[in-house]
């Protein structure tokens, strides 16, 4: 067989953080009942009128510059035609001769090798609406609730070649936007979503092939899933004799294979003109600067600085800042309770673990900064032991528990008393002789099951740095 | 005393100094529509219920001082493309036949603020397109002048009903003329403002970039009064402007000394009726001797305006009508089996032959191939255009010419040729692409005893002028006693 | 007539637009779109080379809401007037094969 080049490119939707929805004053809360978050503007009312959310407009350019974008200085919106129920005007405000970003580029980093891959456009637009099924019925059911949520599309140009570059690259896109604060970029909630455009040539070939393009891919996962068999499908066709066709692909990932979209109905001619309802949005330097001054500090700063001001290893460094969202608790925590590497170590060990344990994101986390200091300070000042601290912190991730109370209630502070530790241990020499005997004849190992014992007596609370330190005095 | 054949700013003043009730004014307006309906139908819903209710609330904001502007108390028929809430409304197609409104337009919201009192919906062409108000699903209205002609379009309904006594005013929306020309036609005076003057919010929109609601009168101090009510900036319009003077009464001043006047020499075209070419001359003449310097002048591109119109007009519409579809609101088929199929007959049943002439031409211009030969041609002769007028706004302070090229035609004679229907609109379409103020003052009648209009140009934001020479052209055909 | 509308434009502008014309009004409409284009054309005697195209007639710019929270939960109105609908949501024909 002949050897085949994968060309890939992205366009991903990402949900903006703004309260309201782009054109109107709606909420952008999840979870309402449907339609309790609508207006006459985002459900299509006759009358009803569009007006610019200025925050989506910044979130926008703040995207653009971290991705390196020229900024559109007479940005300008159009409508996008096509008839479909979540659709509420059978229009699609969006950005098509205008877009707001162009001609950027993200640096990604794939098994050592770097790579720039460029960034066609960004362009600022309304969600639809949800369609749900309803068996009862046979019928579907409409909820404008996120009809006019804004969000922004970054198209890249076709510069990927693999499934690790478009994961590396989508990494990068999710990190960066979540540093600025524009998105939560969750894929399986759909505030971040990617088709992807592929196509294969013959390893060499200067002409691209004829590219498909593939929806409905809600995990990094299935995205690999998708280039991997949308990749193969392809070259089959090829090496049969037959021609990819120019389509828009469903993909199907727990059949994990896709479908081809296609109606009569559906012409797949937008029809797109010049928005009459609103006005141009013109950008000056000024407000360019202004934006550009808000940005926040990127991953390589703060993995420096990280490294520089907290003393972190490259390693921690990396982990931390690998996510907005444990930066974010790192930086917090220690400032409350001034103790980095600790801090650190309880994101590094048991945060990872318990996040993997339930197969869980580090932007899923909802214990506070302030918690887990309080409990970096308890474990610190030895007002618990480490076995009691893993548990506290169990119960600090789980449900965001004050740990001062929490130990407090269930009677957890560590016993630092010696006359009491001392009874306890008198108590264990006196019941286990055979124990105290080995020792005494060299056997060290056997302290270790007194110390053991003590702490059963103790019910796990004793220091015990101290029980060690009596049981050999009295032995 | 008749008390609707007064405008309604000297009704206005009788309610004021209690020499009429609201209500009185009120039940005056429905007897004289319980007499006149039958015959001409300007309405498409009448609201009596409430407009008698809504004269006691006012009569007594007005008793206790609450209210005293002119228009407090007043009757007014709004058009069928205004959002009204808990009112029918329409755009006189059958595919909003049972559509009621959550909000009501600002504009309207500015008339209640002022005190007027709503009558009911007037007809139209189906969704504003038509020059004749026959493309309307609830039966034409008839000109009251002679009832085998129409009244215009599309407003047809309110210029009908201001000129038949059925309202003190009335407010109709100007897309490319469709104030103006039946204002024309009926023999009442009809303004469409500055694009931008008036909110869209809540004006069910044909053309978005054109549209532009105005009030329908009978006189000019009516309409720079009620024009007053209504202007406004307003955040939920986006293409709303913020104006420094909308005090428009102001301008209501008998002089034109020293004004200069430009009647386009290109508006003298073949298919000018010799009668409406006199009228104009005549309205020159007579602002001439009140110390105007008129002259005739080349506007240039006069003839272009109407196919860049239709390209943009039936654009925009084809997309501000996908939203009638059977799914949110309106009429549904009763009949389908599956989704493209109930749009499809929802739409084709929902939707009148002009309509839907229009959404296939606006379709297929914006269509893959097309956009940039058709669309964005229109959109490059528009830029031309408005340079045009820019030009001739240099020299003068008001074109005068024509409304129509004719006065109103009979009923059954224009549907049958779009084209021939088009060019009707030929003095009234070019001022809506380059969004400048446009009045129409009555300037007498033709042999057949139909009205003949007078139009009156400005620069974009200088209703002033047009209101100043208009009123000045108003008092001296009073004074000739030819209106 | 310059401009000839074939059938196939017909079925494909009812595509785009969703409109279903009956045979009669399929003719009619190639006649009336042939005729108003070959009159649109007319605006080709027109040198518009270099003119910007004109979507908005004044220079009006950067109309902007705040991002503020205005609107609470007014279901009952928005579906007040939906043809047909269940729990709030407006019903449609299935859009899931």
């Amino acid at each position: 067989m002949k050897e085949y080049e994968t060309v890939i490119g992205l366009e991903v939707h990402v949900e903006l953080a703004t309260k309201t929805k782009i054109f109107c004053g709606c909420s952008t809360a999840f979870g309402g009942a449907p339609n309790t978050h609508t207006c006459p503007v985002c459900t299509g009312m006759p009358g009803s009128l569009p007006v610019l959310n200025k925050q989506v407009v910044e979130y926008a350019m703040a995207v653009g510059l971290a991705t390196n974008c020229e900024i559109t200085r007479n940005c300008k919106f159009d409508r996008k035609n096509y008839f479909y129920p979540d659709n509420p005007q059978n229009y699609q405000i969006s950005q098509l001769y205008y877009p707001i970003c162009r001609d950027g580029h993200v640096d990604i980093e794939v098994n050592g090798t770097k790579k720039s891959i460029g960034i066609h456009e960004i362009h600022m637009e309304e969600d639809a609406g949800k369609l749900i099924h309803d068996e009862w019925e046979d019928c579907s059911l409409v909820d404008f609730n996120r009809s006019g949520v804004p969000l922004i599309e970054i198209v890249s140009e076709p510069d990927m070649r693999s499934a690790e570059e478009v994961i590396a690259y989508l990494e990068k896109l999710r990190m960066t936007i979540q540093y600025l604060g524009a998105s939560d970029c969750k894929m399986q909630e759909g505030s971040m979503r990617a088709d992807v455009n592929i196509s294969v040539r013959e390893a060499g070939a200067a002409q691209f092939g004829t590219r498909t393009e593939m929806k409905n891919l809600n995990s990094f996962k299935s995205i690999a899933r998708a280039i991997e068999g949308e990749k193969n499908r392809q070259i089959e066709l090829i090496e049969s004799g037959k021609k990819v066709v120019q389509e828009t692909r469903r993909w199907d990932d727990a059949k994990e294979t896709s479908y081809a979209m296609r109606s009569k109905e559906d012409a797949q001619d937008y029809r797109y003109f010049p928005e009459p309802d609103l006005v141009p949005v013109v950008i000056s330097d000024e407000w360019i600067e202004k934006i550009r001054s808000r940005q926040p500090e990127f991953r390589e700063e703060k993995m420096a600085r990280y490294k520089e001001e907290f003393g972190l290893p490259d390693y921690d460094a990396e982990i931390i800042t690998g996510t907005k969202k444990l930066a974010d608790i790192f930086e917090a925590a220690t400032a409350i309770c001034g103790k980095p590497k600790k801090v650190s170590n309880w994101l590094m060990v048991e945060t990872m673990r318990i996040l993997k344990e339930k197969e869980m994101d580090p932007e899923d986390i909802t214990f506070s900064p302030e918690n887990l200091a309080k409990l970096v300070n308890l474990a610190d000042a030895g007002t618990i032991n480490s076995t009691a601290a893993k548990e506290v912190f169990e119960a600090v991730f789980n449900d965001n528990v004050d740990p001062d109370k929490y130990v407090e209630e269930h009677g957890m502070k560590q016993v630092n008393d010696e006359g009491a530790l001392r009874e306890a241990i008198e108590q264990v020499i006196a019941s286990n002789p055979q124990s105290v005997e080995d020792y005494r004849n060299g056997k060290e190992k056997a302290i270790g099951f007194l110390v053991g014992q003590t702490m059963k007596v103790m019910k796990g609370k004793a220091n015990p740095a101290m029980v060690n330190q009596i049981l050999k005095e009295l032995l | 005393m008749d008390l609707m054949s007064l405008t309604a700013v000297e009704l206005g003043r009788k309610i004021k100094a209690k020499e009429v009730t609201v209500e009185e004014a009120v039940l005056a307006a429905f007897e004289q529509i319980e007499s006149k309906e039958s015959e001409l139908n300007c309405y498409v819903t009448i609201t009596k219920e409430a407009a008698l209710s809504k004269a006691k609330e006012i009569q007594e904001k007005i008793d206790n001082g609450t209210l005293n502007g002119p228009l407090a108390g007043v009757p007014v028929a709004v058009k069928d493309n205004m959002c009204t809430t808990g009112v029918l409304t329409t755009c006189s197609s059958k595919i909003l036949e049972n559509f009621v409104p959550t909000f009501t337009a600002e504009a309207v919201l500015n008339l209640e603020k002022a005190g007027a009192v709503i009558l009911g919906k007037t007809n139209m062409d189906e969704f504003a397109m038509g020059s004749t108000t026959e493309t309307s699903h609830y039966g034409a209205t008839k000109n009251p002048w002679n009832t085998k002609h129409v009244p215009g379009g599309s407003s047809g309904g309110s210029a009908a009903a201001v000129a038949a006594n059925e309202c003190s005013f009335a407010l109709g929306s100007d897309t490319g003329g469709s104030i103006r020309q039946p204002s024309s036609y009926c023999g009442v005076t009809g303004m469409k403002p500055t694009y931008g003057t008036v909110s869209r919010y809540g004006l069910i929109a044909y053309g978005s970039s054109l549209d532009q609601i105005g009030p329908i009168a009978k006189d000019v101090t009516d309409c720079a009064t009620i024009l007053e009510a209504i202007a406004s900036y307003d955040p939920k319009d986006s293409t709303s402007i913020k104006r420094d003077d909308y005090d428009f009464t102001s301008a209501l001043v008998d002089d034109v000394k020293g004004m200069r006047i430009g009647i386009p020499k290109d508006y003298m075209i073949e298919g000018l009726s010799p009668e409406v070419k006199e009228a104009i001359m005549n309205a020159a003449h007579l602002l001439e001797q009140k110390g105007a310097v008129v002259e005739e002048f080349d506007l240039s591109l006069v003839q272009y305006a109407i196919p860049a119109y239709y390209v943009i007009a039936c654009a925009e519409a084809s997309s501000n009508l996908a939203r009638f579809d059977g799914v949110k609101y309106g009429y549904r088929t009763p009949e389908y089996n599956e989704l493209h199929e109930m749009y499809k007959r929802t739409r084709s049943e929902g939707f009148g032959p002009e309509v839907k002439r229009r959404i296939m031409l606006g379709s297929f211009v914006l269509s893959s191939g097309y956009y940039d030969a058709y669309y964005l041609k229109a959109l490059r002769t528009k830029a031309l255009i408005k340079q045009a007028f820019d030009k001739a706004f240099e020299k003068y302070d008001v074109i005068l010419g024509p409304v129509a090229p004719t006065t109103a035609p009979e009923i059954g004679s224009s549907l049958s040729d779009p084209i021939k229907m088009y060019l009707g609109d030929i003095y009234t379409i070019s001022v809506n692409l380059a969004g400048l103020p446009g009045i129409s003052v009555p300037g007498g009648f033709d042999s057949n005893g139909l009205p003949i209009g007078v139009q009156m140009i400005g620069n974009c934001f200088e209703e002033k002028k047009i209101i100043r020479a208009a009123y000045a052209f108003e008092q001296s055909m009073n004074a000739a006693g030819k209106n | 007539m310059a401009n000839i509308i074939s059938d196939e434009t017909i079925d494909y502008v009812g595509i785009l637009a969703k409109l279903e014309l009956s045979p009669g009004e399929k003719e009619e409409a190639k006649k009336d779109m042939g005729r108003m284009l070959d009159y649109v054309d007319m605006l080709n005697e027109l040198d518009t080379s270099g003119v910007e195209p004109m979507s908005h007639v004044f220079p009006v710019n950067n109309v902007f809401r705040d991002d503020v929270v205005t609107n609470g939960d007014d279901r009952d109105n928005i579906t007040a007037n939906a043809p047909q609908k269940k729990d709030g949501a407006f019903m449609v024909p299935k859009t899931f094969v």
